[in-house]
């Protein structure tokens, strides 16, 4: 499974990947992708809606079921991926990439280390 | 809602589904695979080629005695009398007000011994029901722990056969011997697409269900999971028992009125029926798709008439065949018939849907 070192985890299965000026995209990652499987939509939040840390902000659905996706951080989405609404299987094609979720603008940085690192997010989901 | 292992039943094929990388979950109380690669694979498997499930969790009920039919015939909904010897019918077990018990497939095996076929969480209730209400002289064998079985379903099954030999006409039953195992096969399943069921002794299920394998390896046959099994029966409009069926509701109020005798002059459940019938239903069960893009509907979802709740989805998924979401529901009567429009609110946000004609899916031929 895909890890990318770059990357910080929560533990329920969402990347955030900090840009420049404290915004940050968050998407979930390949393990979380490949338990879900046939990503059929994806329910995204609004521009400009404040959210804390863990808190439920997008949907995530397959065939089988809804999935709620939580924020890694707390802050203000500034961007949701539009693309998503027409090809919502990005999400499992390319988790890193294309089928990022949404991004938001850190409220706190310090929050960020309340998150995992690639080694111990490998580690979490029994992944050498 | 998932069970832990330790509380689940395994089928003798729990080894096949694990060496097979299957994702297990609970379903009625049993350990099942969900999917092996994923729902929408093997769901277009089953539709382009054929697919193979495990449905050793079903029961399987045997009922013999002088005057067998005539007792089942006052127990169950549909009409016995028209089967001949080696021909089965979808059929249903109410309770006294009508309500479904279970829906079933019940055989004509012998003149008078019945096999029936019977939703794997139900099993003890419906063997306590008909043991309740059985004469002397008449047995109800439960042999649901002696018996392995498995569905194989899609457009290539009969073809696959054919190395055995013919399979039976449609919800007909007989036995043949495959990989040197007695097994019975019946064309019938819960896809909408071609295929057959076979019921085999436990101890035999690996042996048999290798063989298929290697029988529909030319074929593209795929193992396919519960997963795809809900998606396509809902594509054809099979209800689901405990979600689109239960003691609540009844099977004029399904849609299944073409499986109910009310010529029969008595069957557990028939006074409410024809009471029904006679004041006309105040719900049906509706086959909804919702509009292109829509969020999955999934059951509970509540169905709307502009701002009149007029219904609640009792199953739903995203068609992997229409590429929308599907549901079935119970609607008020005058918002039902095919062609109307309404809405399914997920999240509390209101997606347009239409009723339509079932099945959903149909095949080609």
């Amino acid at each position: 499974m895909l890890v990318p070192e770059d990357l910080k985890y929560a533990e329920t299965h969402e990347w955030l990947r900090v840009d420049t000026d404290n915004v940050g995209t968050v998407g979930i990652t390949e393990h979380a992708q490949a338990e879900l499987t046939d990503i059929v939509y994806v329910e995204l939040p609004q521009v400009g809606t404040k959210v804390t840390a863990k808190q439920a902000t997008a949907v995530v659905e397959s065939v089988k079921a809804a999935s709620d996706i939580y924020s890694p951080v707390s802050g203000e989405i500034t961007e949701a991926n539009a693309e998503l609404e027409s090809n919502p299987a990005l999400v499992n094609t390319e988790p890193y990439g294309k089928g990022w979720l949404f991004k938001i603008r850190l409220q706190d940085k310090g929050e960020l280390s309340n998150l995992k690192d690639a080694a111990a997010y490998r580690a979490q989901i029994g992944d050498e | 809602m998932e069970a832990t292992s330790s509380d689940l039943q395994r089928t003798p094929l729990y080894a096949e589904h694990l060496s097979l990388r299957a994702k297990m979950i609970g379903f009625s109380g049993w350990e099942m695979p969900i999917y092996y690669t994923s729902i929408v694979t093997e769901h277009r498997a089953v539709r382009e080629r054929a697919g193979i499930f495990d449905i050793s969790h079903m029961g399987e009920v045997e009922v013999s005695g002088p005057s067998a039919q005539e007792w089942l015939n006052s127990m169950l909904t549909n009409n016995l009398a028209r089967l001949e010897i080696g021909e089965g019918q979808y059929t249903l077990m109410l309770n006294e007000r009508g309500g479904v018990i279970d829906d079933l497939i019940i055989y004509r095996r012998f003149e008078e011994t019945y096999l029936l076929v019977i939703n794997a969480a139900k099993i003890a209730e419906d063997v306590a029901w008909l043991q309740d209400h059985c004469p002397e002289g008449i047995t109800v064998a439960d042999q649901s722990r002696l018996f392995a079985a498995v569905a194989v379903q899609g457009p290539k099954a009969s073809e696959l056969f054919k190395a055995i030999a013919e399979l039976p006409p449609r919800n007909h039953i007989a036995k043949f011997t495959i990989g040197g195992v007695p097994s019975l096969v019946a064309r019938t399943g819960y896809t909408g697409e071609d295929g057959f069921e076979s019921f085999f002794p436990a101890e035999t299920a690996t042996a048999v269900w290798s063989t298929f394998l290697e029988l529909g390896e030319s074929f593209g046959l795929s193992p396919c999971g519960l997963g795809a099994r809900d998606t396509l029966r809902m594509e054809a409009c099979y209800p689901l028992n405990g979600s689109d069926l239960n003691a609540q509701t009844t099977p004029l109020e399904a849609g299944l009125a073409a499986f109910v005798d009310l010529k029969k002059t008595d069957f557990v459940g028939r006074d409410v029926l024809v009471q029904q019938q006679a004041n006309g239903l105040t719900r049906r069960l509706a086959a909804l798709k919702l509009a292109p893009k829509s969020a999955p509907p999934r059951a509970h979802y509540p169905i709307y008439f502009g701002t009149k709740q007029v219904g609640e989805l009792t199953s739903g998924t995203q068609s992997p065949s229409l590429g929308t979401g599907i549901g079935l529901g119970y609607v008020e009567i005058e918002f039902s018939k095919p062609g109307q429009a309404l809405t399914v609110d997920v999240r509390g946000r209101k997606f347009p849907a239409t009723v339509e004609k079932k099945p959903l899916y149909k095949r080609a031929c």
